[in-house]
């Protein structure tokens, strides 16, 4: 990325070689992002994030179809990210019908419920890959199979799973599907979208012609050349990594479960991404847990990073069947490529002993117990 | 060997140093410069921040009249995280919107409602503050707790008992604010402003380059924005999808006049003078609100001077419960200037407080706060006062 801020800094619309030399290290970027999604270069849209990408898919594809065509209508989960619900509910709010499928609770949903959804008038189904909160992973195959049937549009966040699920455009079957590069280890603030080809998108923003009329605006050429990078170092450690970090999450889930009799394991056990641990220890409070492993050198979550402070409990946990209690008692762990045996060590140290304080100490104990 | 079976053994309890002491940081100069000192003497501390209320609430109350200090304000975080990093100290913020509604928001409307004029901080102080921080503070291993109040704790080796003292700075004395504070709660905390005036807090704050060093000080209710208490009852009740109980009604004289009319009880408070709308030959003051036939009742201002009311919930510092009736000096409303007063014990949380002067604009849902020098004795909510013209004294 660096020579890109300073030596390389052509801009890749410009005709001149350093412009040229930036145009290359783009076009070879979204070669490496094309390789990890099993794409072709040209179905690759370079966007700021996650979000960005998703609010295209959505917007973009719901926008082309003319208000004056009949009702139209978009199916969705329960548990997405912010990014596609409040998309969503955006939707909602300029007419169109959108249907939430819950899911079970193992926060898993049925593709029959998502084909009991549709309807003729359904223009998009958008489901994400792995959860962010309990990294469990949607039967997409099964979900692009009943989209193709109807032939109706499918988008698919795969923000969670980039760089821990391979990841095949095809044999997903979907027509759009979001990535961001900080999730693979590359920087914040850029991410993709993979078009199908012949998929109509309606550009978010109005501009000049990069990124073939589909995202206007000069490329983020660091950060673009970050997110290539970042795509070709998670094609090639995805195996070993999958195997190491799984291996550790387990047994730090093991751990803590024995050690904490109480403490209980979310989402389905045998269909989440290697490296997610989401639990409730309940009665402990997720926000002091939070702080007070922090204070231990252990960085843990409350729900979504996104969320975080929020008044109300995720939607993720309610959706699951989680009480407000628990799930204003409930963290999740993430473990990266750097984890090691010793980091884990400590907090399966330091763990018990803090949810045991917090539980001794709670403002709520008694309350949210007797709550249940 | 798995090695979890000897990390099951190593099993401990993990907390931060036992001394660490977590400051509750506004983001204004005098908590800022309670993290400063405390830093500045070696103390481990942990900043928090309370994230008490959503200000994108009520939109409407936003822009109109001048702006004013806001709650837990983008701003006010901002500060408080730049001076947490000047201090190089660990800061959180922490969510208790959901508490700070129950405790303090929804009971400072039903006081208006009901006819009261309540004070918030104190609610909070009660319930928020030395209550859901203190404890989330000894979860996160930190077992005290220090503000930027002024104000003084002391404890005494005769009586075994924590005691509350007003501020060496008497300007900046907020004992009144803290009569609810328990023994466990006192306990636990530390006022290092109590025994510093103001001058001296600024002058420690620059000479330790606390960056908030010349903010200004705010005055309003921390969750209203600009001030205006009445919109924001109006505003709140109608998110909440209920309206005003009572509305337009009758102001009557003390006699049982009726001399015009008002638009809302909530509006008014005892003691109050403007936005009555009522001609008369001499000065109208609000002298009561009765809340059953929603009448505002005004009269003069001799007619504001009563000496006898109840007080309920009281808590009680130097001593669990008083043997006997006390004498002391008894404050009706911060800023008033403590009166001399007789406090007879009607039960064990409860008194009626006689004046040996009448008091002007004695005020329900205002604390009555007793002292004897400066020690605070106890204090609680002022719950209904007596017509010093009809003595009860006499029997």
């Amino acid at each position: 990325m660096e020579p890109y801020f300073t030596a390389n800094f052509g801009n890749a619309g410009s005709i001149h070689s350093a412009g040229q030399r930036a145009r290359s290290a783009v076009d070879a970027a979204r070669e490496s992002v094309a390789a990890l999604l099993g794409a072709k270069p040209g179905e690759i849209v370079f966007t700021s994030g996650g979000t960005e990408a998703d609010n295209l898919a959505i917007f973009g594809l719901v926008g082309v179809v003319p208000d004056a065509t009949s009702k139209k209508h978009v199916i969705t989960t329960a548990i997405e990210h912010h990014a596609v619900l409040n998309a969503c509910e955006e939707l909602e709010r300029r007419g169109v019908d959108v249907s939430y499928v819950p899911v079970n609770p193992s926060g898993i949903v049925d593709p029959e419920d998502i084909r009991r959804a549709l309807r003729p008038e359904t223009l998009l189904i958008t489901v994400m890959h792995a959860n962010n909160e309990l990294g469990t992973v949607q039967p997409i195959e099964e979900i692009g199979r009943v989209a193709r049937e109807a032939n109706v549009y499918f988008h698919c966040d795969a923000v969670q799973s980039a760089g821990k699920l391979p990841l095949d455009v095809e044999s997903l079957g979907v027509d759009l599907l979001s990535i961001s590069a900080h999730k693979i280890y590359g920087p914040k603030g850029v991410g993709a979208l993979y078009v199908r080809s012949g998929t109509p998108i309606e550009p978010l923003f109005r501009g000049g012609h990069a990124e073939r009329d589909r995202r206007p605006g000069t490329e983020n050429v660091p950060g673009i050349v970050g997110l290539g990078e970042a795509a070709k170092l998670a094609a090639q450690k995805m195996a070993a990594d999958a195997g190491r970090i799984g291996a550790l999450r387990d047994r730090f889930q093991e751990a803590v479960c024995r050690l904490v009799p109480s403490a209980k394991v979310n989402g389905d056990r045998s269909r989440r991404v290697w490296n997610t641990a989401n639990l409730t220890f309940p009665a402990a409070g997720s926000e002091a847990l939070v702080i007070a492993l922090d204070l231990q050198g252990i960085e843990c979550s409350t729900g979504a990073a996104c969320s975080s402070g929020a008044v109300e409990p995720s939607h993720v946990l309610k959706a699951i069947g989680l009480s407000d209690g628990d799930a204003r008692s409930t963290v999740r762990f993430s473990l990266g490529r750097f984890a090691t045996d010793a980091e884990i060590d400590e907090a399966i140290r330091v763990l018990p002993g803090v949810v045991e304080r917090l539980r001794a100490l709670s403002p709520h104990s008694v309350t949210e117990v007797s709550a249940q | 060997m798995s090695p979890i079976t000897e990390l099951e053994r190593s099993r401990e309890a993990v907390a931060p140093p036992a001394n660490a002491v977590a400051v509750a940081m506004s983001g204004g100069v005098d908590s800022s410069t309670v993290a400063a000192i405390l830093h500045d003497r070696g103390r481990a501390i942990v900043g928090l921040t309370m994230q008490l209320w959503n200000q994108r609430r009520l939109p409407q109350l936003q822009g109109d009249g001048p702006k004013q200090h806001r709650c837990c304000s983008i701003d006010d975080v901002y500060d408080a995280r730049r001076v947490a990093e000047h201090l190089r100290i660990p800061y959180y913020v922490i969510n208790f919107e959901r508490e700070f509604e129950q405790s303090v928001v929804r009971p400072f409307v039903d006081d208006y409602l009901q006819g009261r004029t309540p004070i918030p901080c104190t609610l909070c102080n009660n319930h928020v503050k030395f209550d859901q921080l203190l404890a989330t503070a000894r979860q996160i291993g930190a077992e005290r707790i220090a503000t930027g109040h002024y104000a003084r704790i002391r404890h005494n080796a005769a009586t075994g008992r924590y005691e509350l003292l007003r501020a060496v700075d008497e300007s900046k004395d907020q004992s009144y604010f803290l009569f609810g504070l328990k023994q466990e709660q006192l306990a636990r905390t530390d006022f290092p402003l109590g025994e510093l005036t103001k001058q001296e807090v600024r002058e420690i704050a620059r000479r330790l380059a606390v960056p908030v060093a010349e903010k200004p000080e705010s005055q309003e209710i921390c969750f209203v924005p600009t001030g205006n208490y009445v919109k924001f009852i109006e505003g709140y009740l109608e998110e909440q999808g209920s309206s005003l109980p009572q509305g337009e009604g009758e102001i009557v004289s003390t006699s049982g006049a009726i001399v015009g009319r008002h638009t809302g009880l909530h509006q008014f408070t005892v003691g109050q003078r403007r936005g009555l709308g009522i001609a008369a030959g001499q000065p109208m003051y609000v002298v009561a609100l009765d809340r059953v036939k929603n009448h505002l009742v005004v009269g003069e201002d001799r007619e504001l001077r009563r000496s006898i009311c109840q007080v309920r919930d009281i808590n009680w510092i130097p001593y669990a419960v008083p043997d006997c009736v006390l004498e002391a000096a008894v404050r009706i409303r911060n800023r008033h200037e403590p009166a001399m007063a007789e406090i007879a014990p009607t039960g064990a949380t409860t008194a009626q407080v006689t004046f040996y002067e009448p008091q002007r604009a004695i005020t329900p849902g205002q604390a009555a706060v007793f002292y004897s020098g400066d020690r605070v004795l106890g204090g609680g909510w002022i719950a209904s006062i007596e017509d010093s013209q009809t003595p009860s004294q006499s029997s």
